[in-house]
């Protein structure tokens, strides 16, 4: 059984931040607070869109103890599948929206003697929440923010005076300021946790730089915002529904399977939580991994899939749905 | 209650070296030293350069950055804690000897802000074990037998296997609490 | 809707009671006539006839007075029931809020909580309680947040903290617990403090759980019914207190076993907090007598079955292997070898 909690919202309030960015502020239309939630939490936004309804994870950035309204700030991408694009171009204030609980797959660990984020682009989203949270509680963080010129960077200036120039450090590719990870984890004390938020390859590289300095695992957090990549067009058979469905170029499965009418389950859509783990009954092609999550021995079985990103290069998959 | 063998007891995965680890802490109680000898002769000695190692008893025979001897198990926690406040980042903490001295460096080190996971830790030396009675709060030291006599109270204890790593001691629940007086005498158990 | 609270003991004279209207509302554990560990979570949602157990998310009933006297005593007796690690102040308030909302919303003629920005109002009739405070500010209570408002709460607290893939016991109000201890416990993770618990982990009943609970999400709570059985209804069961209540189990005769013997049930819910994405494990007990569960036919055919049947290890873990006979034996003459419906509600 499904119990819906999600609420429907409209849009208060479009505010371009910068260069192919814009906050967007949500008010619920029931006229009821909002749910408090975790700094690093994430929604997820139900826009429809003509005859597609898209679901995509956004950040949080508003206040977490704020119930007013909630806040999410989106980049424009190059080749958006659709959702960003719609955002920026469609959404006009006013319109509704349906938003998911906040979901928290990226939290600080509140035993840690100093935070240590590290953002890149439209990564700073997740640190704004925390750094109000953390602020509030006296907690001792500091942040490092990459962005490619500063038109393009979104809250830079914000922060530095929010925060101070002490805690709040800002690197802009284009004058040739970056990020000196290896000195910035160096020294620092034990009990030191570290935050990256940005690109994958940003992402990769702070992390097995850390990872080579002696860090383990568990002072390392990431999140990605990984979206679904396309591929060829191939259908899927489940089981357990007795359809059989069309798993479109741009279309993730779980996105084919939802707009089929069918409930599955998921939480980060971004293929990191491991909520939409589906077992393949039958395949004629080659699955292609594209999450995080699963095991290499399972990824080699051939027998799971993490249906909200990973796709089949071939004709038809079964599953257990 | 009366359960023995259950699935809480800490288990010691071995001291494997962390080659990325920047420097490494190590603190062994006597035949602890041999977990570190293995090592040496496992994946050679290049690690000792960047190492300060810490005993109670002979210090190992390896030249390493730094080696250091103490008379007691709580002298060197005191030098532990000290190692510890001074870390940084990227140092690797391995542990070796009785479980009694492995819960009790632990217990330093999670208090100094070291994720246990990250921990390496091998068990040398006798099993006998540090116990916290349940009743009184009161925790005895190189516990051999089950049931043993609390050392505070006086209670007659049976030793479970639930182990708390905060207070770096097995759990000690009276025995004959349903009938006083039928104790069972004390059977060697952890030699 | 008034409860009438009563006056009683959980201890020396043991003068606790079940009206019979409080019978019915009891959330027995069984829904067939054998039992096995399984991970049976389900949506904590309202269910049942009126009136049962599951009408209110945090249940109040006629024993909430004398139960919450019961626990001042233990805590003087012995402070280390309350303990909460210092970094789990977030998880305090997050546990102070959901309390004091949830019985405010259920039991309005009993509770009230008014909130004007952080600046928060609360009413607790039952207890003669009003109090003003800053939410967020400790120093504004008698309590720490947690002691504070399970001081007011029945049933046990546990606020586990979500880190590393795993969950972490680290704050806890226990002083009706079935024989564990939070000052032992208190900084395990789930594997550790479910340690002593046989056979489930062979199932893999714990690591389905945890996996669960890892994706536990708010707005979502889950039940679950565990049970257990204690002679006299004593509701401080505690380990570090066994020498008191150990030779309660010896005491158990053919004559009294209505009276004396209680089945013991805790309807565990699990909710995601939002401030500090932990989740608080309330575990709400529940007594019966033997004499009071048999005025339900389905439920005295049915408890024969399971204690007759129940599995050795289980018998041992949970304490009952002394009074199990005599107890099964005055059972029987309750069960006529009709079929009982499979669930738990009372025909």
């Amino acid at each position: 059984m499904t119990i819906n909690t999600e609420m429907d919202v409209r849009v208060a309030k479009i505010t371009p931040v910068a260069e192919k960015v814009k906050r967007f502020r949500f008010e619920r239309m029931d006229g009821k607070l909002f749910p408090v939630f975790s700094g690093g939490a994430h929604v997820v936004v139900a826009m429809r869109d003509g005859d597609i309804l898209r679901r995509n994870p956004y950040s949080l950035m508003s206040s977490p103890h704020d119930q007013s309204a909630y806040e999410i700030s989106v980049l424009r991408v190059e080749h958006s599948r659709g959702g960003s694009a719609f955002l920026h171009e469609k959404l006009k204030l006013g319109d509704m929206v349906t938003i998911s609980q906040p979901i928290n797959l990226f939290p600080y660990d509140v035993r840690g003697r100093k935070h240590i984020f590290l953002a890149g682009g439209i990564g700073i989203t997740p640190f704004m929440a925390m750094m109000d949270q953390m602020s509030r509680e006296g907690s001792n963080f500091e942040l490092h923010y990459a962005v490619r010129d500063r038109k393009h960077g979104a809250y830079w200036q914000e922060l530095t005076d929010r925060y101070g120039a002490h805690r709040v450090k800002i690197y802009v590719d284009a004058e040739k300021l970056f990020i000196p990870v290896d000195a910035l984890l160096a020294n620092q004390p034990l009990g030191t946790h570290l935050y990256v938020c940005g690109p994958s390859g940003m992402i990769d590289g702070v992390l097995g730089k850390a990872t080579a300095l002696g860090w383990p695992k568990q002072n390392l957090h990431s999140e990605r915002f990984l979206a679904p990549p396309p591929g060829n067009v191939f259908k899927a058979k489940l089981k357990r529904s007795n359809k059989t469905i069309t798993v479109g170029t741009h279309q993730s499965i779980l996105e084919a399977v939802e707009a089929a009418g069918i409930d599955a389950p998921y939480l980060c859509r971004g293929g990191a939580c491991g909520q939409c783990e589906t077992s393949v009954l039958g395949c004629r092609g080659e699955i292609e991994h594209h999450d995080i999550f699963l095991e290499p021995d399972d990824r080699n079985s051939g027998n799971k899939i993490m249906i909200c990103v990973s796709r089949l290069k071939g004709d038809e998959i079964t599953l257990d749905l | 209650m009366l359960v023995q063998g259950i699935k809480s007891r800490p288990v010691y995965t071995g001291l494997a070296i962390d080659q990325h680890a920047r420097r490494h802490l190590f603190a062994l109680e006597c035949e602890g030293v041999e977990a570190l000898q293995t090592q040496v002769k496992s994946v050679g000695p290049a690690f000792l350069k960047t190492s300060d190692i810490l005993c109670v008893g002979p210090l190992p025979k390896v030249e390493a950055e730094y080696m250091w001897s103490a008379p007691t198990i709580a002298v060197l926690l005191n030098r532990l804690r000290v190692n510890l406040t001074n870390a940084k980042m990227g140092t690797r903490l391995y542990l070796s000897g009785t479980e009694g001295f492995i819960g009790q460096t632990m217990k330093v080190a999670l208090e100094q802000n070291i994720d246990f996971n990250s921990i390496r830790t091998e068990h040398r030396g006798s099993t006998a074990r540090r116990v916290q009675c349940v009743h009184c709060k009161g925790i005895t030291d190189d516990v051999k037998t089950s049931p043993y006599t609390c050392t505070h109270c006086g209670l007659s204890l049976l030793v479970r296997d639930h182990y708390s790593r905060r207070l770096a001691a097995f759990q000690g629940v009276c025995i004959d609490a349903e009938e006083p007086g039928t104790a069972p005498p004390p059977v060697e158990m952890f030699p | 809707m008034n409860i009438v609270f009563k006056n009683e003991t959980f201890r020396d004279k043991f003068t606790f009671r079940n009206s019979p209207e409080n019978i019915k509302r009891f959330p027995f554990p069984f829904h067939e006539d054998k039992y096995m560990y399984a991970v049976n979570m389900e949506p904590h949602v309202p269910a049942g006839p009126k009136g049962f157990a599951y009408e209110h998310m945090i249940d109040v009933d006629e024993h909430y007075v004398s139960e919450m006297q019961d626990r001042a005593l233990v805590l003087k007796e012995d402070p280390l029931r309350c303990q909460a690690l210092p970094h789990m102040m977030a998880g305090q308030w997050d546990t102070l809020e959901l309390l004091m909302e949830q019985q405010a919303a259920g039991y309005p003629e009993h509770f009230s909580l008014t909130k004007n920005g952080d600046q928060w109002h609360w009413i607790n009739r039952p207890l003669g309680i009003d109090q003003k405070f800053t939410f967020g500010d400790a120093s504004t209570l008698p309590y720490e947040p947690m002691e504070y408002i399970t001081r007011q709460a029945q049933g046990d607290f546990c606020i586990v903290d979500q880190r590393d893939g795993n969950l972490w016991m680290d704050a806890g109000m226990v002083t009706t617990q079935a024989d564990w201890s939070l000052d032992f416990d208190i900084g395990m993770n789930f594997m550790e403090w479910h340690g002593p618990v046989p056979l489930a982990h062979q199932l893999g009943v714990f690591d389905r759980a945890l996996k669960f609970l890892l994706n536990l999400q708010q707005g979502k709570p889950v039940r679950r019914l565990n049970w257990t059985m204690t002679i006299n209804p004593r509701l401080d069961t505690s380990p570090e207190n066994y020498p008191k209540w150990g030779t309660d189990r010896m005491t158990v005769t053919p004559e009294n076993v209505g009276d004396k013997v209680h089945l013991r049930c805790e309807l565990q819910s699990l909710w995601r907090l939002p401030r500090s994405n932990a989740i608080l494990f309330v575990i709400r007990c529940y007594l019966l007598k033997m004499e009071e569960l048999v005025t339900v036919p389905k439920w005295a055919r049915r408890f024969h079955r399971v204690l007759r049947d129940l599995p050795p290890e289980l018998v041992d873990y949970k304490g009952l292997t002394r009074f199990r006979p005599t107890t099964v034996e005055w059972l029987s003459k309750f069960d006529d070898g009709k079929p009982t419906s499979p669930g738990i509600f009372p025909e």
